[in-house]
């Protein structure tokens, strides 16, 4: 396998009226090609903004840490995308080398402009393709997602496609420049759960044919166990658990991630009563000192966690977990 | 009506109107909602799922007569009080108002950001004239605050200061204060974090066995109803196609969709993948429906006779009530 991401240290955080407010913090991670990462966590836990950084697509009043270092491997070499300042340099990165898929496929589309001649823009940006060759294009990869009669649809406007259908031309659009690297932000949750089968299996498949990575950002576990080749789990801004799929699903070490699957009802286990985790996220305003978690977990082991940061442990050699209760050295 | 149903609907349909009538003809119409049979027991936590589009919604609505009956009759007798929803006097529906209430799904949306958690609650109150006196509305709202687990402080506060699970309570207050038999739960727990929405499902449940409510649970998440509702229906572009007890349905489910449905739930085992049984295609326009059993353009066990014959809603064994043509051949053994 080759390394195609690098994500250290990350820290991202955004000036707001109400104060300064810690989105990210100290986020590590890395990505092979072809290689499948699930991010997961409820809403508010920086999982977006953490895959937005990796193309500097957060708002203008986004502050990136000093040690934050991004690099992307591509065959012309490493970029270092903390140092891309201007959308000029950036916009080898953005829909290029890097390609995004949005939860909502409607928001996502110009709706005055044909699907097709959206299609064909972002084409003549990123490579020198003239009109004929990347309508061509175009047209072979709405078919390749599974829309049939493409040359019609290419004519036609994003309302006057399904949910399904739009967002399969959104993947078609997003894989057309050939990106090493494609961001998926919930792309399945606003979709039927047929539908939400037809485009997983979708994705799937494309991988296999591109051979590209994916981060796949979703809060449903089930999706992250389906498509995923490895998870990491985020909660209030910092990573707390991260390992291959079925090392997280099936033993869970963090707390958070324990309380996550004990709260997601399973169609196979019908008796065992719901546990919801106590309490809710706190505002990012309010971050809890020492482990961000402290103020739900059930199994505060002391004054540790309310006091120092988790180191991440290795539980065993491919999963990772922060969390004080498996840092023996730790005063409890 | 049988002693222990609540709600009783018969061949109800909802048709809109589409706007812009066509020159000649008919205007065409959306049958939202078409030739719907259905009982709700009393005290039952019943499940209404469906895709969207489904029209699951809409028959939640025509039930709490909110939305035009346009064919058929909904009846309800909670042994108290009973109500012919087709015929209903302003006076009835005022009555009625107060006996069937709608917990909405996205409680960002329902709550008024200018009153108060209380004035929130009481306001039903007050507005059917349930209490006499103001000692009378706060004794009531503090009760059930109680019961949704909010404490007095809280209902001093407005609702941007709470999270979305403790508006979900908010809500659920608001429309079990005036002690209504029957609700309507619309996607009440889909805006909601899964660690929360546990919570919420649990309250829920606690509430309805405690006060012997009737629930109509509408949602899209098949894991969500099968661990809440004590009997399921699952409806596809308008149609009931399959009613059973929630166990029954999701260990046996007798039609194609139902099994296409349930298989379509991505599992949480990272080793079931591609295990699926995959549907073809999306859910048909209600505006342009297909002929026969709505399902057949997706259904692989299609015949001529679907594509011809609308299959009606019968009883097949194990309280299983299917619409489906060739449901007995397709059990498998």
């Amino acid at each position: 396998m080759t390394r195609l991401l690098d994500v250290e240290n990350l820290t991202l955080q955004f000036d707001t009226d109400e104060g300064r407010i810690t989105a990210v913090d100290n986020v590590s991670f890395s990505l092979e090609a072809g290689e499948v990462m699930g991010l997961v966590g409820e809403s508010g836990s920086g999982k977006s903004v953490t895959a937005k950084s990796v193309m500097k697509l957060n708002p203008s009043n986004a502050i990136y840490g000093e040690q934050t270092k991004i690099t992307l491997h591509l065959d012309s070499g490493p970029v270092d995308i903390m140092s891309l300042k201007t959308s000029n340099d950036l916009q080898v990165v953005r829909g290029g080398a890097i390609s995004m898929i949005f939860q909502e496929p409607m928001a996502s589309f110009a709706p005055a402009i044909s699907i097709g001649n959206q299609m064909v823009e972002q084409l003549q940006i990123h490579s020198d393709m003239n009109i004929k060759q990347a309508t061509e294009l175009s047209i072979e990869m709405l078919d390749r997602v599974g829309i049939s009669d493409a040359g019609t649809r290419f004519k036609q406007y994003a309302f006057e496609l399904s949910g399904g259908m739009r967002q399969r031309a959104m993947i078609a659009m997003a894989l057309s420049t050939k990106p090493k690297l494609l961001i998926a932000d919930e792309p399945t949750t606003a979709l039927d759960v047929t539908i939400q089968a037809q485009v997983i299996d979708l994705m799937k498949d494309l991988v296999t044919d591109f051979g590209m990575g994916i981060i796949f950002i979703t809060h449903d576990l089930g999706v992250i166990a389906q498509t995923a080749d490895k998870v990491a789990v985020m909660y209030l801004g910092r990573l707390v658990e991260q390992g291959s799929v079925r090392d997280v699903i099936r033993q869970p070490a963090h707390p958070y991630t324990k309380g996550l699957i004990a709260a997601l009802p399973q169609l196979d286990d019908l008796d065992t009563p719901l546990t919801p985790i106590p309490g809710d996220i706190p505002s990012p305003l309010e971050r809890p000192p020492g482990c961000v978690f402290n103020t739900r977990c059930s199994a505060i082991v002391g004054d540790v966690c309310t006091s120092a940061i988790p180191k991440f442990l290795n539980v065993t050699d491919e999963h990772q977990v922060a969390c004080h209760l498996y840092d023996e050295g730790a005063s409890k | 009506m049988s002693e222990d149903v609540l709600i009783e609907a018969r061949d109800l349909s909802v048709h809109y109107p589409l706007r812009g009538k066509s020159l000649f003809g008919p205007t065409p119409v959306v049958r939202a909602v078409e030739n719907i049979n259905l009982d709700v027991g009393k005290g039952n936590f019943f499940g209404l799922v469906g895709e969207s589009g489904s029209g699951k919604t809409t028959l939640g609505k025509a039930l709490l007569k909110a939305a035009p009956i346009t064919r058929g009759t909904v009846g309800y007798n909670d042994g108290e009080e009973q109500f012919d929803l087709t015929n209903l006097t302003p006076i009835e529906l005022k009555n009625y108002r107060k006996r069937a209430q709608l917990i909405f799904q996205d409680p960002y949306a329902a709550l008024s950001p200018r009153m108060t958690v209380r004035d929130i609650i009481a306001e039903p109150l007050e507005v059917m004239g349930l209490t006499s006196s103001r000692e009378e509305t706060d004794e009531r709202v503090r009760e059930i605050a109680a019961k949704c687990r909010l404490n007095l402080e809280h209902l001093r506060r407005f609702p941007h200061a709470f999270s979305g699970g403790q508006r979900q309570r908010i809500s659920i207050a608001r429309a079990l204060v005036s002690q209504p038999q029957f609700v309507v739960a619309d996607e009440s727990v889909a805006a909601l974090d899964v660690s929360i929405q546990a919570d919420v499902l649990n309250l829920l449940k606690e509430i309805q066995q405690e006060m012997g409510l009737t629930f109509l649970f509408i949602s899209h998440d098949l894991s969500v109803v099968a661990h809440i509702c004590d009997h399921v229906a699952v409806m596809y572009l308008g149609r009931l196609v399959e009613t059973a007890p929630t166990r029954e349905l999701f260990a046996n489910p007798r039609h194609p969709y139902t099994k296409a449905l349930l298989s379509a739930i991505p599992s949480l085992d990272p080793d079931d993948r591609g295990k699926a049984q995959k549907l073809e295609g999306e859910i048909p326009s209600p505006t342009n429906q297909p002929s026969g059993c709505k399902f057949h353009t997706r259904c692989p066990f299609v015949t001529d006779q679907c594509r011809k014959e609308e299959p009606i809603l019968q009883h097949s064994s194990n309280g299983h009530e299917v619409a489906c043509h060739r449901w007995e051949e397709l059990i498998t053994p």
